[in-house]
């Protein structure tokens, strides 16, 4: 460790660390800024919540009569059904907030600054991603809190429930690593913005999230029990107990195995999209 | 031995542009290197490739002894830069700012704190220190730019165009802070387009246009390549302007040039302040009403206009904080090529002979 004191006349760079210690101590310091900014800025914070809680509202009161899930037309048994399908979609903004953070950075020169600075090359981006899943973690729990005033609720015990929430966290902290792609790949924040959104719309759409994917035309109930986002949806449903009793799950593969569906759909993007994110940090503004 | 800060035939190409066309640079150590040039010329290209933030097509850099391209990490750990917008986080305040530097130059915490108190103090930021950097003036940003640069000391400084954009207290403000590091043994390569910046503050000069190095030396030196003193007079009424310009190819030892709407009639000379009393004399007997008039030793300026035939263009930028006047906008790597326009704004003619 170092043993310069502040009033030395040269301040040294202190000796190198080992790199695993190095990225976890490098990443927090970043997550730690960016945490700073989250709080700095709360509206932006409030908005990511506005979003979800709407959608809460306006599919279980507008929608609530209309869809039929497993053979009942009750609001009530909809309700239980959409749940984890908003909760699953509200997780995915993640991706729009780290592609704009990190846009904005390259724009204002920080990414620039962070680079020449002596440290680990994929700790800029893993403290915006880990900041982000504070940030969806407590939308989660608000959002939580919304859906069990609307008449939510799970069927399961504490540990499957939160191991319900596990799997959309996990998703949501795969999904902002996409983002983080986005963010380096375009030229302003704005792009980011749309950028990390407007794809958003189908793969959450053409999913199970909102409606039973059964009635899809074959193509499409194809792409939705394949989606990696459907698998996460299920296997929220699947820990919640929010299937209803007389449930038939589609015969494709994550739609029978849900959760593992879900866990390597959020690894294999995560270690997909962090070696293309890392690469593309390391020659960014080049 | 090559010097703090050396690069041999550096090649960056952004699509048909060539930013860097070869370039060489070599900075003795604890010695100031002033790169100056117009916009587009490849000044910031050529810092971050030395700064590791961008690779060269072709050439060799090393810096404190460290080759740039086979080891960019130990790099980092010995240079501070200083970017042409003040990169620091708004939203955090400017002691957050300057802790988190340090930290991510692997201080301490306690370290890092401390030193973050150290240099706010030094850069007069003391009382601001605990406000958010967005309640900061352009003025205020710069210096906590140039702040986080120094959170460790790094033996070799990178500071593009520093002062771009203040105004001239905090510009000169800024100066004595660079020269106060200088005195303390950095090595410096500063990027500027202001002439009088280089004049000022560089030990020695390279002239950039257009990616290649194409003077280069000290500020006398390169000076003296665009010749010797001069005399200048602004008379003060137009139809002055023939006699006053017959006298003073009277006494000149080449061709004058007469700028109509000024009312100004310039040539060189030699022979100093003596012959300066001369023309005054002559030009009184003759009953030409003077405005002004003066021996003047050539500028940085009147060097980039003989080097480049075109003035250096720094109005477009002045005045703009960090705003994008021009394509040096941003950092954001598309504006990058097309800043390096080939085609320039239109010459002035001023400096043809």
């Amino acid at each position: 460790m170092t043993t310069v004191t502040p009033a030395a006349p040269r301040i040294g760079v202190p000796k190198r660390r080992g790199a695993v210690s190095q990225s976890v101590r490098d990443s927090l310091t970043v997550a730690k800024r960016n945490l700073i900014r989250m709080l700095r800025i709360p509206e932006m914070v409030i908005f990511g919540l506005i979003q979800p809680i709407m959608f809460v509202v306006l599919f279980s009161y507008v929608f609530g009569g209309s869809i039929t899930v497993g053979g009942s037309t009750s609001s009530a048994a909809y309700r239980e059904f959409l749940m984890a399908g908003i909760f699953a979609q509200t997780v995915t903004f993640a991706t729009a907030g780290a592609g704009a953070g990190i846009a904005d950075d390259m724009h204002r020169g920080l990414i620039d600054r962070f680079r020449s600075l002596p440290m680990a090359r994929g700790a800029v981006l893993t403290g915006r991603t880990l900041a982000d899943l504070v940030q969806t973690a407590l939308t989660l729990v608000v959002l939580a809190v919304v859906a069990f005033l609307v008449g939510w609720r799970s069927h399961e015990n504490l540990g499957k429930v939160l191991a319900g929430f596990g799997l959309l966290l996990l998703l949501g902290y795969a999904f902002s690593w996409i983002g983080a792609l986005i963010g380096l790949s375009v030229r302003t924040p704005e792009a980011a913005t749309s950028g990390g959104l407007i794809w958003l719309f189908p793969l959450t759409f053409i999913s199970n999230a909102f409606v039973p994917s059964d009635n899809m035309p074959t193509f499409l109930r194809h792409i939705a029990e394949w989606n990696p986002f459907s698998a996460t949806v299920q296997a929220a449903r699947e820990l919640f107990g929010n299937l209803p009793p007389n449930y038939q799950a589609p015969d494709a593969w994550p739609m029978q195995n849900p959760v593992w569906a879900s866990l390597i759909w959020s690894v294999l993007i995560i270690v997909a999209f962090r070696t293309f994110a890392v690469r593309k940090y390391r020659s960014a503004t080049a | 031995m090559p010097g703090a800060i050396y690069a041999e035939g550096l090649v960056k190409t952004f699509g048909k542009v060539r930013a860097l066309d070869g370039v060489d640079l070599d900075v003795p150590e604890g010695t100031v290197l002033g790169l100056l040039g117009p916009n587009g010329a490849g000044k910031t290209t050529a810092v971050r490739v030395l700064t590791t933030l961008l690779r060269p097509d072709r050439g060799t850099a090393v810096v404190a002894g460290i080759d740039v391209l086979k080891h960019p990490d130990e790099v980092r750990r010995s240079i501070g830069l200083s970017g042409q917008f003040a990169a620091v986080d708004e939203y955090l305040t400017g002691r957050e700012n300057l802790t988190m530097v340090g930290r991510l130059y692997q201080m301490g915490g306690r370290d890092a704190k401390a030193r973050a108190t150290e240099l706010l103090e030094r850069f007069h930021l003391a009382d601001a220190g605990d406000r958010p950097a967005k309640t900061y003036s352009g003025g205020m940003r710069r210096r906590l730019d140039l702040a986080a640069a120094l959170v460790v000391s790094p033996p070799v400084m990178f500071m593009d165009e520093p002062t771009t954009g203040l105004d001239p207290r905090n510009r000169q403000q800024l100066w004595e802070v660079i020269q106060e590091l200088v005195a303390g043994g950095t090595t410096l390569l500063l990027t500027t387009q202001y002439l009088e910046e280089a004049d000022h503050l560089a030990h020695d000069i390279c002239v950039v246009d257009h990616g290649k190095v194409i003077a280069r030396g000290t500020s006398d030196q390169l000076k003296a390549r665009t010749g010797g003193e001069r005399v200048e007079v602004v008379v003060h009424a137009a139809e002055h302007i023939g006699t006053a310009d017959e006298v003073l190819r009277g006494f000149g030892k080449g061709e004058s040039k007469i700028e109509q709407h000024t009312r100004k009639i310039t040539v060189p000379v030699a022979g100093g302040a003596k012959l300066l009393a001369e023309v005054i004399r002559e030009l009184d007997a003759r009953g030409v009403e003077i405005d002004d008039i003066g021996l003047r030793r050539p500028t940085l300026d009147d060097v980039f206009i003989s080097l480049t035939g075109h003035v250096a263009e720094v109005a477009e930028s002045s005045g703009q904080d960090g705003g994008g006047a021009d394509g040096d906008a941003g950092p954001g790597r598309a504006s990058r090529p097309g800043r390096r326009a080939p085609k320039r704004a239109p010459e002035t003619k001023e400096g043809a002979k």
